[in-house]
């Protein structure tokens, strides 16, 4: 991974500059006996591309600043008391207090607070992620490295599984789980259990991009070696395509964790309520008066997610930019 | 015997996509058809079917006033969010592309709402923003200007929404700027040697050169914005006045709390095919607009 981080920030070195690079080099083609008007020329050049560096800067940082102040404002709005919350635009508290944090920790009454909450969260984002992981992984493998009787049509079925949007699954889905008594489970059943038959389809056609650019030299020398189908997977193909695995895995933490809709039709019970229907409901009995509270506690429900972002941002951005990118 | 093996060796892979054909079997196709047929029915979880077939549902969702009123809002959400996030996103890719220190800081910072954005806590945060006494609006109060209502008032409630999906340009950008990084410097000092501005090589040379790239954001922020339901679910609930019930709402509302299924299949239908059309129409004019590199060869 590091060395991707390595190529992108020579990327950034080596590009030359677009704009003033160009007409730059053409006025300085001729730099020994400069007459008075080419030196003036480039004067006025590099005084030009000051200036258009000097924009660039000042639009980034006030787009900067409008994007990242509501996040800023929330953390300082976390400390203050909520009668000064709204009072001005200053994201310092004044008289800084933990009233809201200290509130947040209290339950609202039923079996659960905001710590119970998010252990529900993890208890089925974890498996969650790990199955969409083997699964997506097994099924690109299939998909990519063997020829077998109906590949071609099951591989225009699953990519056309890209554009099935969710909204058209969710009501079928819903009596197909409550069928199988999956919804309101105490394992989350109607969660979980679809992640291990692959259907997160965007996965599965990245790693297949992903696995398209590793040769496959090594995958026959193992062969001949004497390994099977399975032992090349998990000992030649999963190292070596393990980039794209941590993306996969990243998102789908940052997905799941972030779903709501998901916990809101399959949950039920108040003591299974994960942090995303807790932190709506808290919002729902609070707004009004008692801000402080409400914020600290999205704040700490999402905490785990930020870490998890500036931990692994190169690799959040790899993915995103593999994807895009026609392969 | 021997024939069988050989067949059996022959078709090995197929092993490794037996979990997500049964995935595809049973979570996709079945739910899909079947969500197809009841959305020709009249069917309620808890009332059952009184009749059969029936065009009833289909027919609501362009002539009673509250669904051709979603409809149109949805369309309507689409239509301002997605051009909004896809020039913003260009622009500031554009700029980030230049040869500039803290690149990767800027990067980041631009980024992060897309992570984030999608949580309720941010839903959270954006009802804080844009209370009718919230920050906002105190903020304008304080220079002395009276702000519109923006969660109150149904003008301006659905462009509010809009705004939390806007903020979300990060994914956008970063795709973009990975097209951009792709484009020959070559190009560019050439143009500029011809005497091109700044303005006519983005419009001549970089727009032209990354249109694959245009094209694919801009069909996944159309399917997004389509399905759009955690914003007027959590900020606004559908108001005011039905304002910000966009139709994943409306489907929402009538499958989960008024039970009808197949009132509300057939909404998620109108929604899919409409969804299926833009997909397609994108598909077939990208062979007018987009440009592909290999196309040269």
């Amino acid at each position: 991974m590091s060395n991707n981080i390595d190529n992108n920030q020579n990327n950034v070195d080596i590009t030359p500059e677009v704009n003033t690079g160009a007409s730059e080099k053409v006025a300085m083609a001729k730099p020994s006996g400069q007459s008075d008007t080419l030196k003036k020329a480039n004067k006025n050049l590099k005084r030009r591309r000051a200036i258009s560096t000097f924009m660039r800067y000042f639009v980034l940082i006030v787009v900067g600043c409008i994007m990242i102040y509501p996040l800023v404002w929330m953390v300082g709005a976390c400390f203050k008391q909520n009668s000064e919350i709204f009072s001005s635009m200053n994201p310092i508290p004044i008289k800084a207090t933990l009233d809201g944090f200290k509130n947040a920790m209290k339950s609202y009454g039923g079996n659960i607070n905001i710590w119970k909450a998010m252990l529900n969260t993890y208890s089925y984002v974890i498996p969650m992620v790990i199955l969409t992981v083997v699964s997506s992984v097994v099924t690109a493998y299939g998909f990519a490295r063997f020829k077998f009787i109906g590949h071609n049509v099951l591989f225009a079925l699953m990519m056309a599984m890209l554009f099935l949007p969710q909204v058209v699954l969710n009501v079928p889905q819903y009596m197909l789980f409550n069928e199988f008594g999956w919804i309101g489970s105490d394992f989350y059943l109607a969660l979980i259990v679809p992640t291990a038959f692959a259907t997160e389809t965007y996965f599965i056609f990245m790693l297949i991009q992903f696995l398209r650019n590793v040769p496959k030299e090594l995958e026959e020398s193992a062969k001949i070696d004497g390994c099977n189908v399975f032992q090349i997977l998990i000992k030649i193909i999963v190292p070596m395509i393990m980039p794209a695995v941590v993306s996969c895995a990243l998102f789908k933490f940052m997905w799941s964790s972030n779903d709501f809709l998901g916990p809101l039709l399959y949950v039920n019970t108040p003591a299974k309520y994960p942090a995303t229907i807790f932190v709506k409901l808290s919002m729902d009995s609070d707004a009004g008066f008692d801000w402080n509270r409400v914020l600290a506690t999205s704040l700490i429900s999402i905490m785990p997610n930020i870490l998890v972002f500036f931990a692994a941002q190169n690799q959040f951005i790899d993915g995103i930019s593999a994807g895009g990118v026609k392969g | 015997m021997n024939k069988l093996k050989k067949f059996g060796k022959k078709n090995i892979g197929f092993i490794f996509i037996i979990p997500w054909l049964i995935g595809f079997l049973v979570f996709k196709l079945y739910p899909f058809m079947s969500s197809l047929y009841y959305s020709f029915t009249d069917y309620n979880l808890f009332a059952g079917m009184t009749e059969g077939f029936t065009l009833q549902n289909y027919k609501d969702v362009f002539t009673v006033p509250v669904e051709l009123t979603a409809l149109k809002t949805t369309f309507k959400y689409a239509f301002m969010t997605v051009p909004m996030k896809l020039v913003f996103a260009l622009f500031i890719a554009y700029i980030l592309n230049f040869k500039l220190k803290g690149v990767n800081l800027f990067r980041t910072i631009y980024y992060v709402p897309s992570i984030l954005g999608g949580s309720v806590a941010i839903a959270v945060l954006w009802k804080a923003l844009f209370n009718d006494n919230g920050l906002i609006r105190s903020g304008f109060a304080l220079i002395g200007i009276d702000a519109p209502h923006f969660m109150s008032d149904p003008k301006w409630a659905l462009l509010m929404i809009s705004i939390l999906r806007v903020w979300q340009f990060g994914s956008a950008m970063v795709v973009f700027l990975a097209a951009l990084k792709g484009v020959s410097q070559d190009l560019y000092e050439a143009a500029a040697i011809d005497g091109a501005s700044k303005t006519r090589q983005f419009f001549s040379i970089t727009l032209p050169l990354i249109t694959p790239v245009v094209f694919y954001n801009l069909v996944t922020q159309l399917v997004q914005a389509f399905q759009e339901f955690n914003g007027p679910y959590i900020i606004t609930r559908g108001g005011p006045l039905g304002s910000t019930t966009l139709m994943s709402l409306l489907v929402y509302n009538n499958a989960f709390t008024g039970y009808d299924m197949g009132k509300a299949s057939a909404q998620a239908w109108v929604l899919f095919v409409i969804l299926m059309i833009f997909t397609m129409i994108s598909f077939w004019s990208q062979k007018h607009w987009v440009y592909y590199a290999d196309d040269e060869n």
